[in-house]
């Protein structure tokens, strides 16, 4: 099993030859690790969003991507979604983190769904729907996957606009307190440990005694006292 | 009844939201005929808590801690991951050594993590002598971790720009002993889970994955390795130390029973990876470097480097059960703009759907825990549990799956 594997910068090549205009920004980072300084690279690809498909059946084509995950971020007038995958992997060092990064416009959050080619983002694009509030155009299970059934319907949690959480959905634990519909606890408060305290003003009112006894005798003297 | 098939009808068992296989929860449906699996569903999200949602409310310096809790057992691999993204975005350099702490510590939780594995799946197949040896074995390198780190669980070593605290010099026979001690215990291990018959008549052709599903479904660690996808991030895209060390991704084979993709094949991946992971210290400890451990000691220094940061960055580290990746974006701010955490049983969750049809009923607890699924890392959202569900208990499921072992055996 042996794979075709190209550069980088061979990848981000037949990428542009084959979407040119439709990619508004291609960098590829380079990062090292260890002694050695291992470069590993990733490339991110700013693509327009009618030509995700064509551009994951392209990279399909040149090996089969796995598909780490699908994140998304709310940047105001639009949500990105990065489809985070990799590619050459199984050879040391030959792995190629690939990002596409699509735009999608709040004005109309829609975006096709990859889990033809990639049967794996379906998992990926249920999150997406209830996180975000994007619709996966032909999407096979359209269902809830983390949020619970209860959940309010319109309410996306990684929104950062007036859909997304609001302050009164927010349990601030600290400030919950102790439910009151319950006992109150055995537990005495703790009273005990300011007598203790009441003691230690007491060893340090003789003084004089510390210059000739050492320390461990000095702690005995004030117990004899409460003792007689 | 069976001649008239049409009348047959089939039914459904839901498990869970308590776990069948393990502590943590997860919601099954599954559509019986008889005592096969038609077909299967689930609902995760049982154990959602708002991780990624506080962490963009927080600086990465403390969302490093926070990362510590987002798995009680790889709690490593999510400090080391959002660690390494946020340092390519600030231009973090990292010591030298700091990078061999780092690999040495993922190492250890390694071999905890497969090791608790162990028990787990003899457990669930009533094999609990097993189950008992493997959690002592487990606890060596516990005290090892807790040793060097402080800590047993929730280490809190990482730091952004490197680890918080070094290796002495005293401590680096303590670390050869637990070396030594697994060593030893190696060739018992083998004999014990892979010679053994009853683990053999319950984990072979069991609960298979295929190749092209494993591909297809994105799987990873273990779970894709047993079924012959070469992927490992230690080898594919080192990072950390691994770059200077010999890692290549464990596949079944190493046994030389092939590639079946069944559950036996990944107590094979997971038993030899120990091994592995045990290599791989002892390839650090004779390279180690001498030096810092830490980018700058001032955690103000590292937080206003942080707080300059302005771009994105994604990272990967092979977490015991697999790929656990981080994606940050940075705008200049304390908190960041973006953080996606994906957890390895993310990527290993559709792969129980394929696994569990056609299977029995009492075959379910080993095939759901042979992925290894660890639900707290994979749901992060707030939650809130509602009504009653019919539910199999885990005791009930557990005790089906030892009288099959029993039945098998007699």
């Amino acid at each position: 099993m042996t794979k075709n594997v190209i550069s980088p910068q061979q990848v981000a090549d037949t990428l542009t030859q084959k979407f040119g205009d439709g990619i508004s920004k291609l960098t590829i980072k380079e990062w090292a690790e260890g002694s050695k300084k291992t470069k590993t690279y990733s490339i991110w690809v700013y693509l327009d969003r009618s030509l995700l498909k064509d551009a994951i059946r392209h990279i399909a084509s040149l090996d089969f991507p796995h598909l780490s995950v699908i994140s998304g971020v709310d940047c105001g007038d639009h949500i990105d979604l990065l489809y985070q995958m990799s590619i050459f992997f199984g050879m040391k060092n030959s792995e190629i983190k690939l990002a596409l990064v699509v735009p999608v416009p709040k004005d109309d959050l829609t975006i096709p769904t990859i889990s033809d080619i990639i049967p794996g983002a379906a998992y990926g694009e249920r999150e997406k729907q209830e996180m975000l509030g994007v619709e996966v155009v032909n999407i096979p299970d359209g269902r809830r996957l983390f949020l619970p059934a209860d959940f309010p319907e319109g309410v996306y949690p990684w929104r950062k606009d007036e859909s997304g959480i609001t302050p009164d959905m927010v349990k601030e634990l600290y400030k919950v307190g102790r439910p009151t519909d319950r006992p109150v606890p055995v537990v005495k408060p703790k009273e005990k440990k300011k007598p203790v305290k009441k003691e230690t003003p007491a060893k340090e009112k003789t003084p004089a005694g510390e210059n000739v006894v050492p320390e461990p005798v000095a702690e005995e003297k004030p117990e004899v006292k409460n003792d007689e | 009844m069976s001649e008239d098939g049409k009348k047959k009808a089939s039914y459904n068992v839901p498990i869970g939201p308590i776990h069948p296989a393990l502590k943590e929860p997860c919601l099954f449906n599954f559509k019986m005929n008889g005592e096969v699996v038609e077909e299967a569903d689930f609902a995760p999200g049982q154990a959602h808590r708002a991780i990624e949602w506080m962490g963009m409310r927080r600086n990465p310096v403390q969302i490093v801690h926070l990362t510590d809790r987002i798995c009680g057992i790889c709690g490593v691999s999510h400090t080391l991951t959002f660690a390494r993204c946020v340092e390519q975005i600030a231009e973090i350099e990292v010591p030298e050594r700091g990078h061999y702490v780092r690999t040495i510590i993922a190492e250890y939780e390694r071999i905890q993590s497969h090791l608790l594995w162990a028990g787990v799946a003899a457990h669930e197949l009533g094999f609990d002598t097993l189950f008992h040896l493997c959690w002592r074995i487990r606890e060596e390198s516990m005290d090892v971790i807790e040793y060097l780190t402080g800590n047993r669980v929730n280490y809190a070593i990482i730091q952004v720009g490197g680890v918080r605290r070094d290796f002495t010099e005293d401590q680096f026979p303590r670390i050869e002993k637990s070396l030594k001690y697994y060593e030893d215990l190696v060739g018992k291990m083998l004999k014990l889970f892979l010679e053994d018959k009853t683990i053999s008549l319950r984990s072979k052709d069991c609960g298979v994955l295929s190749y092209d599903d494993a591909l297809q479904l994105c799987c990873v660690g273990p779970t894709t390795r047993a079924s012959g996808v070469n992927m490992d991030v230690r080898q594919d895209a080192p990072y950390a130390a691994y770059g200077d060390i010999d890692v290549t991704a464990v596949l079944p084979d190493v046994y030389g029973g092939g590639i079946n993709g069944d559950v036996y094949d990944r107590i094979v991946v997971r038993l030899f990876e120990v091994v592995q992971s045990v290599g791989i210290i002892r390839q650090c400890l004779d390279q180690m470097p001498v030096g810092e451990v830490l980018w700058e000691k001032k955690y103000p220094k590292i937080l206003a480097a942080c707080k300059k940061a302005v771009g994105e960055a994604s990272a990967s580290v092979e977490a015991p059960r697999g790929e656990c990746f981080h994606y940050v974006r940075m705008n200049g701010k304390p908190e960041p703009e973006a953080w996606k955490v994906k957890a390895s049983t993310y990527s290993n969750q559709l792969a129980w759907l394929k696994m569990v049809t056609g299977e029995q009923l009492a075959d379910l607890p080993i095939i759901v825990a042979s992925i290894d699924p660890c639900m707290s890392c994979t749901d992060r959202v707030a939650v809130v549990r509602n009504g009653k569900r019919d539910v199999l208990t885990k005791e009930e499921l557990h005790r089906l799956s030892v009288e099959k072992t029993r039945r098998l055996m007699q």
